[in-house]
């Protein structure tokens, strides 16, 4: 041990510790702080045994209480679920169509179908479900299954061309590449299409597409055009395009066909979950 | 002219410059008991004070509906403020901006007139130690027997006093902290639930923190609380000028002090006779004669003790009192009273003091009892529909402040269009009333739908949405735009 020194002025002990010609006081720490660092230390000890805390190899030291955070939340999720099954399920044995008239489920399912959607559909659709090109809109009032509430939890529950055995499906064949229809017919059919849409389309190429439609397409699109809920085809009158409403892209679908796939959710979701998916869509402003 | 000689009491003034290191422990303060006009005064704003603060939850005020008929209530769980006709909701918390402004107005008035008025008599730490010092007096006796009892070895008796001191202390932080919990909930069923255990733990956490903190600020921290944790001293300071009232030592009138024997003669010296009462009266520990310090809480006690004394020595009171700075440089040794109370100053918070409280009246009394807001959809920001429309949605709130169900219609204003219709009836039905529950907010979701053309080569137009209550014809609205693609 090294000579303990002295300041003059104050007649405190120093450290020994000298930078520059300034030394340092030893002053003591002020006693509540000290009490406070002891109790912080018995309180750790405490810890330690009460618990989860030491890592092991392969596992950690469980404590006293066998708490952990994990399992806490587990029941708490439990217990949320509990609370909530009553209105759950009042939602799985309800008309889903009537369930607008009862005004507390209608928001249960709205506010819980807004969070379940931005869960598990908004990747494809849109955080808004906006959609984009080859993923629908669900806010628009066009619908290629139905925008009945009822359709809508129908699609939403089997999917679309999906695994699920009562999936609905529907398919745009590939008028050019399975040669069904020569180059220059796709080219004139497209043309018809758009002229239902269009004024001033080419007079001529509408002719001969309106031909090659009736013969061609209107199985699934109708006379008419106005498509069919039950094959899941468009409605090519209209002002909306699933893939995009240029004649290139029209040419590309009818040439190559379409087949997109929507998952079926009843696997993977509670039906009251579902449900409360479907409510949500019809809300958004475009159901019938 | 007879009366006992007065004694010189041993103190030392604990919070005196000289006495005071950063390093040393608190030094316990024993305030001698004070008899006298302010003390008198004291006892009466402590009761007031209290009475004010225990009083207040429990009385009642009939209101229709499921609200409380409690007249003051912080009702956290329904995010309502109800105070007597007052019912605040959330948004309005700009009211309590406003109370927080008079409060401090009324502060900087009352400090610029008399000076620390608030420190010495209403403030909750003042009256609450006042509180413990008198169970002190009353169990351990005055300053000399207290002193004693510290010195004193460890005896039945000693525990005895401690004991029941500290519980009556505990005690009465008990009631504090028990009072203040029956300002968030209804009072009476909230008593009963507390003695049945059956109140929820946040009610009996509360109680335990504010028991514990009554008891160690007004047991144990007393005039520390004052001098090292509270702000106050510091911003009051600023408040004072030489014309503010402050309790002061006439220096002109005491010097030079020292010792007076009965029938001696008072030429050539002070009237203070140093006898130290002054000091030992005082709750902060300090000397008042060694002028204006931040320590003083102007709780006036030393002018009670000085006044006392001098009464005995058949001298006029008021060697220490209530006077301004420029009344003690200025005015002869035994004087009247001279306070400006108009000055610029004064008049300034006052008339501030006027106009804020004004407008907090008149749009108290103004307050409508309908709201609306309307927050527009901004994912996606317009929808186009199969017809070539474009549609945007908004959700419109209501808030209902009165304590009945009105029914409200939605009308849009300054945009050509009739097809706008509610999320729950569709785009074919255009009824568009809303049932508000009263004390309410209903949000719907309107929807809105314009041809392009109305649209022109405008990407936005602007719209106001109107609220008609149905019954009483009341209308709010608010303003908000519709977007279009260009």
């Amino acid at each position: 041990m090294s000579k303990v020194e002295k300041d003059e002025v104050s007649g405190t002990e120093t450290t020994g510790h000298e930078w520059d010609g300034i030394k340092e006081l030893d002053t003591p720490m002020p006693r509540w702080w000290l009490w406070t660092f002891y109790a912080t230390i018995i309180w750790s000890i405490g810890y330690w045994v009460v618990y989860p805390a030491w890592p092991m190899i392969s596992d950690y030291t469980a404590g006293t209480f066998g708490y952990s955070s994990r399992s806490e939340v587990e029941q708490e999720i439990a217990e949320v679920e509990a609370s909530r099954s009553e209105i759950t399920d009042a939602l799985v044995t309800a008309d889903l169509s009537e369930v607008k008239n009862n005004e507390e489920l209608y928001q249960f399912a709205l506010a819980g179908g807004r969070s379940h959607f931005a869960v598990n559909c908004s990747q494809c659709h849109g955080s808004g479900a906006q959609g984009g090109p080859g993923f629908p809109n669900l806010n628009d009032d066009d619908w290629l299954w139905g925008g009945s509430v009822d359709a809508i939890y129908q699609t939403v529950k089997f999917g679309i061309r999906s695994d699920h055995e009562e999936t609905r499906t529907g398919e745009m064949p590939a008028f050019l590449r399975d040669e069904i229809l020569e180059k220059e017919q796709v080219l004139d059919v497209a043309e018809y299409v758009l002229s239902l849409s269009q004024e001033g389309r080419d007079g001529e190429a509408v002719a001969r597409g309106q031909e090659i439609y009736a013969n061609e397409c209107a199985a699934c699109h109708g006379e008419n055009a106005k498509g069919s809920y039950e094959l899941g085809a468009p409605n090519l009158t209209d002002a909306i395009w699933f893939y995009g409403g240029d004649k290139e892209t029209i040419v590309r679908t009818i040439a190559n066909g379409r087949a997109n796939v929507m998952p079926a959710w009843t696997d993977r979701l509670d039906d009251s979950v579902v449900r409360q998916i479907s409510l949500y869509v019809h809300s958004l402003g475009g159901g019938e | 002219m007879s009366s006992a000689p007065v004694e010189k009491v041993d103190v030392q003034p604990v919070n005196k410059k000289e006495n005071r290191s950063l390093y040393v422990k608190r030094k316990k303060i024993h305030p001698k008991k004070a008899t006298g006009t302010f003390r008198q005064l004291k006892w009466i704003i402590m009761g007031i004070t209290l009475a004010i603060y225990y009083v207040t939850p429990w009385i009642r005020w009939d209101r229709p509906g499921g609200a409380p008929d409690q007249a003051v209530m912080i009702d956290l769980e329904h995010n309502r403020f109800y105070f007597f006709f007052i019912e605040l909701w959330p948004q309005e918390v700009y009211y309590i901006t406003g109370i927080l402004i008079v409060a401090a107005l009324s502060l900087f008035l009352v400090t610029s007139l008399f000076g620390r008025a608030w420190c010495g008599y209403s403030c909750p730490q003042t009256v609450w130690t006042d509180l413990f010092i008198f169970v002190e007096r009353a169990i351990e006796g005055d300053r000399n027997a207290r002193l004693r009892l510290d010195k004193a070895p460890m005896s039945f008796d000693k525990i005895r006093k401690r004991v029941s001191k500290h519980i009556i202390w505990l005690l009465i932080g008990l009631f504090t902290g028990g009072a203040w919990v029956f300002y968030f909930a209804d009072a009476p069923t909230l008593l009963q639930d507390l003695v049945y255990f059956d109140a929820r733990p946040i009610a009996y956490t509360t109680i335990a923190v504010l028991t514990a903190t009554t008891y160690v600020f007004g047991g144990m921290m007393r005039e520390q609380v004052c001098t090292y944790m509270c702000p106050w001293p510091r911003i009051q300071g600023a408040m004072i000028d030489e014309e503010s009232l402050s309790v002061t030592y006439h220096e002109k009138r005491g010097e030079p002090r020292g010792p007076h024997k009965k029938d001696d003669s008072w030429e050539g010296r002070g009237h203070c006779i140093d006898c130290n009462q002054c000091v030992a009266v005082c709750p902060m520990g300090i000397d008042i004669r060694d002028g204006a310090q931040l320590e003083c809480i102007t709780c006036a006690l030393c002018i009670d003790a000085c006044d006392s004394v001098m009464e005995k020595i058949g001298l006029p009171k008021g060697l220490i009192s209530y006077d301004t700075y420029t009344g003690q440089k200025t005015a002869e040794p035994i004087k009247k009273l001279n306070v400006r109370f108009i000055r610029p100053r004064t008049i300034a918070y006052a008339a501030l003091l006027c106009v804020v409280g004004s407008i907090m009246l008149f749009t108290l009394l103004t307050r409508s009892e309908l709201d609306v807001n309307v927050i527009r959809d901004r994912n996606p920001l317009f929808v186009q529909l199969s017809d070539g429309t474009i549609r945007n949605g908004y959700t419109v709130k209501i808030l209902n402040k009165l304590h009945e169900t009105r029914r409200y219609q939605i009308q849009v204003e300054g945009l050509e269009t009739s097809n706008i219709w509610l999320q729950t009836e569709g785009p074919r039905n255009h009824d568009m009333i809303v049932r508000v529950p009263g004390d309410a907010v209903s949000a719907v979701k309107l929807f809105i739908a314009v041809d392009p053309e109305v649209m022109g080569d405008e990407s936005s137009l602007d719209l106001d949405i109107v609220i008609k209550d149905i019954v009483t014809g009341k209308t709010d609205s608010q303003e908000t735009t519709f977007k279009g693609p260009r």
